[in-house]
């Protein structure tokens, strides 16, 4: 499962159904965000960590629990980070 | 009781003077989801709760009230020096009537925190459950705040506080597999 979470992304999207009849022009598509937190289940012990200083930065020590998050509808963006 | 220390869990920097972001952050400290309902919700619901979790819930507690501090801080820096007449274009002319550039638990469209945005009710799965709802609402709310502002240091510090959600939503999950576990084992008495 971990290794699968490599290259898993925490973005997900989906296209909200479109009618001939709606005022507005189509926002494309919609993103939502689902952490890691939702797949970890109980946390195994000896899992990677950060060092403390960039535990610091980060939010967190545990490497598998880190989810950057930016802006998806910005251009470029909407990628998870590493 | 508590020990302070005086100084910020991460620091806060505002690099661009837009009064309108401390309305959108007011969401996270006087919002139904917002720092301070965390923190009273835990802080409450850990008297009667199984006792192996009442740490998480104090310590989680405990750490909501530092966001609620970062959350003040932002706002603060982003009003202090404020005219009328900004905060008016910022759409906090009715903030500046009943409070001037004071702060005060509203949420984003100004509406009083109440307590009847929290609950206990007893049942340590379902409180721990609304507690998991808790974190990813904020979660999502740091998300939204993230998406509407374009100041990137204070984007920064919000990064930070999304990222706490997600691990204290996964300690919430944890708990709750602790209570379920102790169901599931034969014990002998």
């Amino acid at each position: 499962m971990n290794s699968q979470m490599q290259i898993f992304s925490h973005v997900k999207s989906y296209v909200p159904p479109r009618s001939p009849f709606d005022p507005c022009p189509p926002i494309g598509t919609k993103y939502y965000s689902t952490p890691p937190n939702l797949y970890l289940g109980f946390q195994p012990p000896g899992l990677p960590q950060f060092s403390p200083a960039d535990a610091l930065r980060k939010g967190t020590l545990w490497k598998v629990l880190y989810d950057y998050y930016d802006n998806p509808y910005r251009k470029g963006a909407g990628k998870t980070h590493g | 009781m508590w020990i302070y220390e005086k100084k910020l869990q991460y620091p806060v920097k505002v690099s661009t003077c837009n009064p309108t972001l401390a309305k959108y952050l007011m969401e996270q400290y006087g919002g139904a989801d917002g720092e301070l309902a965390a923190a009273l919700r835990y802080m409450n619901q850990r008297y009667t709760i199984p006792d192996k979790v009442i740490g998480l819930l104090n310590d989680i507690a405990t750490e909501e009230f530092a966001h609620l501090e970062m959350i003040a801080t932002m706002i603060y820096k982003l009003t202090k020096d404020a005219t009328p007449q900004q905060l008016r274009d910022a759409g906090l002319a009715e903030h500046y009537v009943s409070h001037d550039s004071a702060l005060f638990y509203n949420n984003a469209a100004g509406v009083p925190f109440t307590a009847a945005y929290i609950q206990a009710k007893g049942d340590p799965i379902a409180d721990l459950y609304e507690d998991i709802a808790a974190e990813e609402k904020a979660r999502a709310t740091y998300q939204w705040i993230i998406d509407l502002s374009d100041d990137p240091d204070l984007n920064d510090s919000l990064r930070f506080l999304r990222e706490r959600e997600v691990v204290h939503s996964q300690r919430f999950r944890e708990a709750v597999e602790m209570l379920k576990e102790d169901q599931n084992r034969k014990k002998v008495f």
